[in-house]
């Protein structure tokens, strides 16, 4: 083996072995702050590169609700403050995904409060069964579809972008152990997705279009994949990620045929999928543990 | 010391607020009771006098190549136009209205005076203009290029710029080739202005589609790249007016790259104005699937590209109307897009013009206005002479069956990668769907810090047309604007406005000598009172529309105008002193 042979090799392993020092460490860290990073990695690159916002005022109403909904409702609740992270993650999320009429800031104010308090009111057994900003949104899309609709399109379309999240949102999913669940749900979206463009003899691009999407991501990586009402075991988890992506392709076939559902079935079948099956799923696990 | 109460009861007291935010975001959804509007007192009526004044046109969208058939409804839904002149000069407004089929005929309607209307384009060679190996009509603009007192006009169309030079006001010669303007555009705007100052009008036209034969396609990769930031749509183009070598035959020269404008975003329409007060006209831009953009004049130089605050927030321009929003002497700009409950708001941008102190504009709208629906067409007019401008919105995309809805078609390839839509064969059928369909325009109210509401349906104005094109014009010379809608695929409406009779107005025609003659870029500011307001004569604007040239002003119970000061394209400035009101008055630009 030659010296500069050599070099590389060296080079190589002390490359390997700092990737894998800082995957260790990763492993440590609280799967929040991966999330939390992740999501403003989302915001800040959304912002900075395609000015998404609409408007900082919509970040500090959500995120300032959320966060003072969480401090104030967890002392309330708990006589303690707990960790406003996932409050954190909240209001990014819901500034990230909440497009409202005519500039209104009322919509992020309710949807930050309603996020964070149905934590403390839908709850089975000291868990709380919605994901905070799944049923923000999707309460949201049905008690004011004339004042908000969901993130339909942004970042541009552009692959660059997409896939900056992609890798990142693999990586920390995997690091915070739910990469089963986000591939689980991809790879039955892809299929679910090209089954159904065959029954309706419909071209598959379109039918597979949406999981390329902003949306897709930010319900990919923290949505479908919240530690806290994800249930417990590899398994499950797997068959509920299988069992939302069937959900959500039954609303879309329902779509499809033109069934008068409310809009937002429409606009973001993902997601009320997710709100159906996600709490139900969550309530007969607590419910077997229990009895367990 | 604080005593907390049992889980069970936390969990009730907390539900309290929980479920009280869930009843609000349902009142708040509702909007502001009827009461509002009802309460609003218009001060005018619009009445659908189309058909009694004689105007018959129906827009008949075109056909294309079979390749993209499964998405021709989207890209055929444009091309219903209106702009006013009075080609013959007889001090009554005509209206010239584009049809977008082969072989369907445009229509000229010449204004009889006495309240009724002719369709004259074939007699005088503006009638069949959607030819194969041509192209189809999609808007037209006039100006009088040759500054013989005949108002010319310029026809854009997906194919061939069609460039028409009025002969003593009763017939049109093509000069298109002559004067260098034989290009294939697939254009959706146009306006004439001077940029250089020099007497002569340029043009700039708009581009939509790249220069593509849209009949005989080589791909069907022809869409946009980005629903966002798309920058792969065709050239604009700034042609500069020179004088010919003859009298009479001025010829247009290709500045584009010259001075820094051939934008390649997809635009759907333009206007020109001083905004910056530096006497130069600059350029503002409503950009389908991107930003708006303003260029600024440098002193006929070159245009630079300002973000003035546009960048912020991209979305489907469709159409750019100017107006003094809250008369601060300033002309404003009025930018329509897409609102769709439940699946999109991109909101309407009304954008107060703050480029003198701030060097940007500021998007201001907010509630009723900033969702018009699918909104194309809008201007500013004062609709009850009160002194303050209300605005006129047309909507409505495509109106097919009401059973089957596109927008959950279009919802799924609306946010993927581009590759899932730059290829029309790639998108989902459309069908017999609607999108955006039987929409009813709006008419905004203007009612200052009070902020603006909708009171269409209260002032008469029901109609569910595909609503494109919106000019105004005082077409019976009485003090009062009318508004003509063209219509996608559907017939023109003639709304005839009955203002408050109380009111009073003052009305101005420019004619320009040093400047073109038309007068095109000139701005007039009166001052009376308290009012103060900002006019622009109009080298097209809207979208696929022109006003007429001739500036209304309402006056309300003001019984005076102080002073008048005229801005002209050439530079100078004229100074009008206690003109009389209550009519038209005719002021011809001093020689020096």
């Amino acid at each position: 083996m030659s010296d500069a042979t050599s070099d590389v090799v060296h080079a190589d392993g002390a490359a390997q072995s700092t990737l894998a020092r800082l995957w260790q460490r990763g492993a440590r860290v609280d799967p929040r702050y991966l999330i939390a990073f992740l999501i403003t990695l989302v915001l800040v690159s959304a912002q900075l590169r395609y000015h998404m916002f609409g408007g900082y005022d919509r970040l500090v109403i959500a995120l300032g609700v959320c966060v003072a909904t969480e401090a104030l409702l967890s002392w309330f609740d708990r006589g303690k403050i707990v960790n406003l992270l996932s409050a954190y993650i909240s209001g990014i999320s819901l500034t990230l995904l909440i497009k409202p009429q005519g500039g209104a800031l009322w919509p992020f104010a309710l949807g930050g409060f309603t996020a964070i308090s149905s934590k403390y009111v839908l709850r089975y057994r000291e868990n709380h069964l919605w994901n905070p900003t799944n049923f923000a949104v999707s309460a949201l899309l049905l008690a004011a579809p004339a004042h908000v609709s969901v993130l339909s399109h942004q970042f541009g379309n552009d692959v660059t972008t997409n896939l900056v999240i992609w890798i990142f949102g693999l990586v920390i999913a995997a690091r915070v152990g739910v990469l089963h669940i986000t591939l689980t749900y991809v790879a039955s979206f892809l299929l679910l997705n090209s089954v159904r463009s065959l029954a309706l003899g419909q071209p598959v691009m379109p039918e597979i279009a949406p999981i390329t999407g902003p949306m897709y991501q930010l319900f990919i990586f923290f949505m479908i994949t919240d530690p806290r009402t994800v249930v417990r075991g590899r398994r499950r988890q797997i068959i509920v990620a299988i069992l939302i992506a069937l959900m959500e392709t039954v609303i879309r076939f329902a779509s499809d045929s033109g069934w008068p559902l409310p809009t937002g079935f429409n606009a973001a079948p993902a997601f009320f999928a997710l709100a159906l099956v996600g709490p139900m799923a969550k309530w007969l696990d607590l419910r077997r543990l229990r009895y367990k | 010391m604080f005593h907390r109460p049992r889980p069970a009861v936390r969990r009730a007291i907390i539900a309290v607020p929980f479920l009280a935010a869930l009843l609000l975001a349902m009142r708040l959804d509702r909007g502001p009771s009827r009461s509002a509007a009802d309460a609003a007192q218009p001060g005018f009526v619009l009445r659908d006098e189309t058909a009694r004044v004689g105007i018959r046109f129906v827009h008949r969208r075109p056909s294309f190549d079979p390749k993209i058939s499964s998405i021709e409804p989207h890209v055929a839904a444009l091309g219903a136009s209106v702009s006013v002149t009075d080609f013959d000069g007889d001090g009554w407004p005509d209206l010239y209205f584009t049809n977008s089929r082969f072989g369907e005929p445009n229509a000229l309607y010449r204004n009889k005076g006495d309240g009724t209307f002719e369709d004259v384009a074939a007699s005088v060679g503006l009638a069949d203009l959607n030819r194969m190996g041509d192209g189809v009509s999609m808007g037209a603009v006039w100006g009088d290029f040759d500054n013989d007192g005949h108002e010319d006009v310029l026809v854009y169309r997906y194919g061939y710029l069609a460039l028409f030079r009025n002969v003593d006001g009763r017939r049109f010669e093509e000069v298109t080739a002559s004067a260098g303007l034989r290009r294939w555009v697939n254009s959706n705007s146009a306006i004439w202005l001077d940029y250089d100052r020099d007497g002569l009008l340029d043009l700039y036209v708009t581009a939509y589609f790249r220069d593509i034969d849209l009949w005989h396609l080589a791909t069907t990769k022809i869409m946009h790249n980005s629903f966002e930031f798309a920058s792969n749509g065709g050239k604009n183009l700034l042609f500069h007016g020179v004088a010919g070598t003859r009298p009479g035959s001025p010829r247009f020269e290709d500045v584009t790259d010259k001075m820094g404008v051939g934008s390649t975003r997809w635009t759907l329409a333009a206007a020109s104005a001083d905004f910056n007060g530096d006497h130069w006209p600059d350029i503002y831009l409503a950009n389908d699937y991107g930003p708006e953009a303003l260029y600024l004049n440098d002193r006929g130089q070159r245009f630079v590209p300002s973000t003035a605050g546009l960048e912020s927030e991209s979305k489907s321009g469709m159409s750019v109307a100017l107006g003094d929003a809250f008369n601060r002497g300033r002309l404003d700009a009025f930018v329509t897009n897409i609102s769709e409950r439940g699946y999109l708001f991109q909101n309407n941008n009304l954008r107060l013009n703050e480029m003198a102190e701030a060097g940007r504009f500021r998007n201001i709208a907010e509630g009723a206005i900033a969702d018009a629906g699918w909104a194309w067409g809008a201007q500013f007019g004062d609709f009850n002479n009160d002194g303050a401008n209300e605005l006129f919105v047309a909507n409505g995309f495509i109106s097919a069956d009401r059973g089957k809805n596109y927008w959950y078609a279009m919802s799924k390839i609306a946010g993927a990668n581009a590759r899932f839509f730059e290829d029309a064969a790639t998108w989902p059928r459309f069908g017999n769907a609607s999108l955006s369909g039987y929409e009813q325009s709006r008419v905004y109210l203007n009612r200052g810090v009070a902020g603006w509401i909708d009171v269409a349906q209260r002032v008469g104005v029901t109609d569910v047309y595909d609503g494109r094109a919106v000019a105004l014009a005082d077409l019976s010379n009485r003090g009062a604007v009318d508004v003509i809608v063209a219509n996608q695929n559907q017939p023109a409406v003639l709304y005839r406005d009955y203002p408050d009779r109380t009111h009073h107005w003052i009305g101005f025609r420019l004619i320009g000598t040093r400047s073109n003659r038309s007068a095109i870029g000139a701005e007039v500011v009166i001052e009376s009172g308290d009012l103060t307001q900002r006019r622009i004569v109009d080298g097209g604007s809207g979208f696929a529309s022109q006003n007429d040239r001739r500036l209304h002003f309402g006056l309300g119970s003001r019984e005076w105008v102080d002073r008048v000061v005229i801005h002209w394209p050439s530079g100078a400035q004229q100074l009008l002193q206690r003109p009389e009101i209550d009519r038209l008055i005719t002021v011809t630009e001093p020689q020096r």
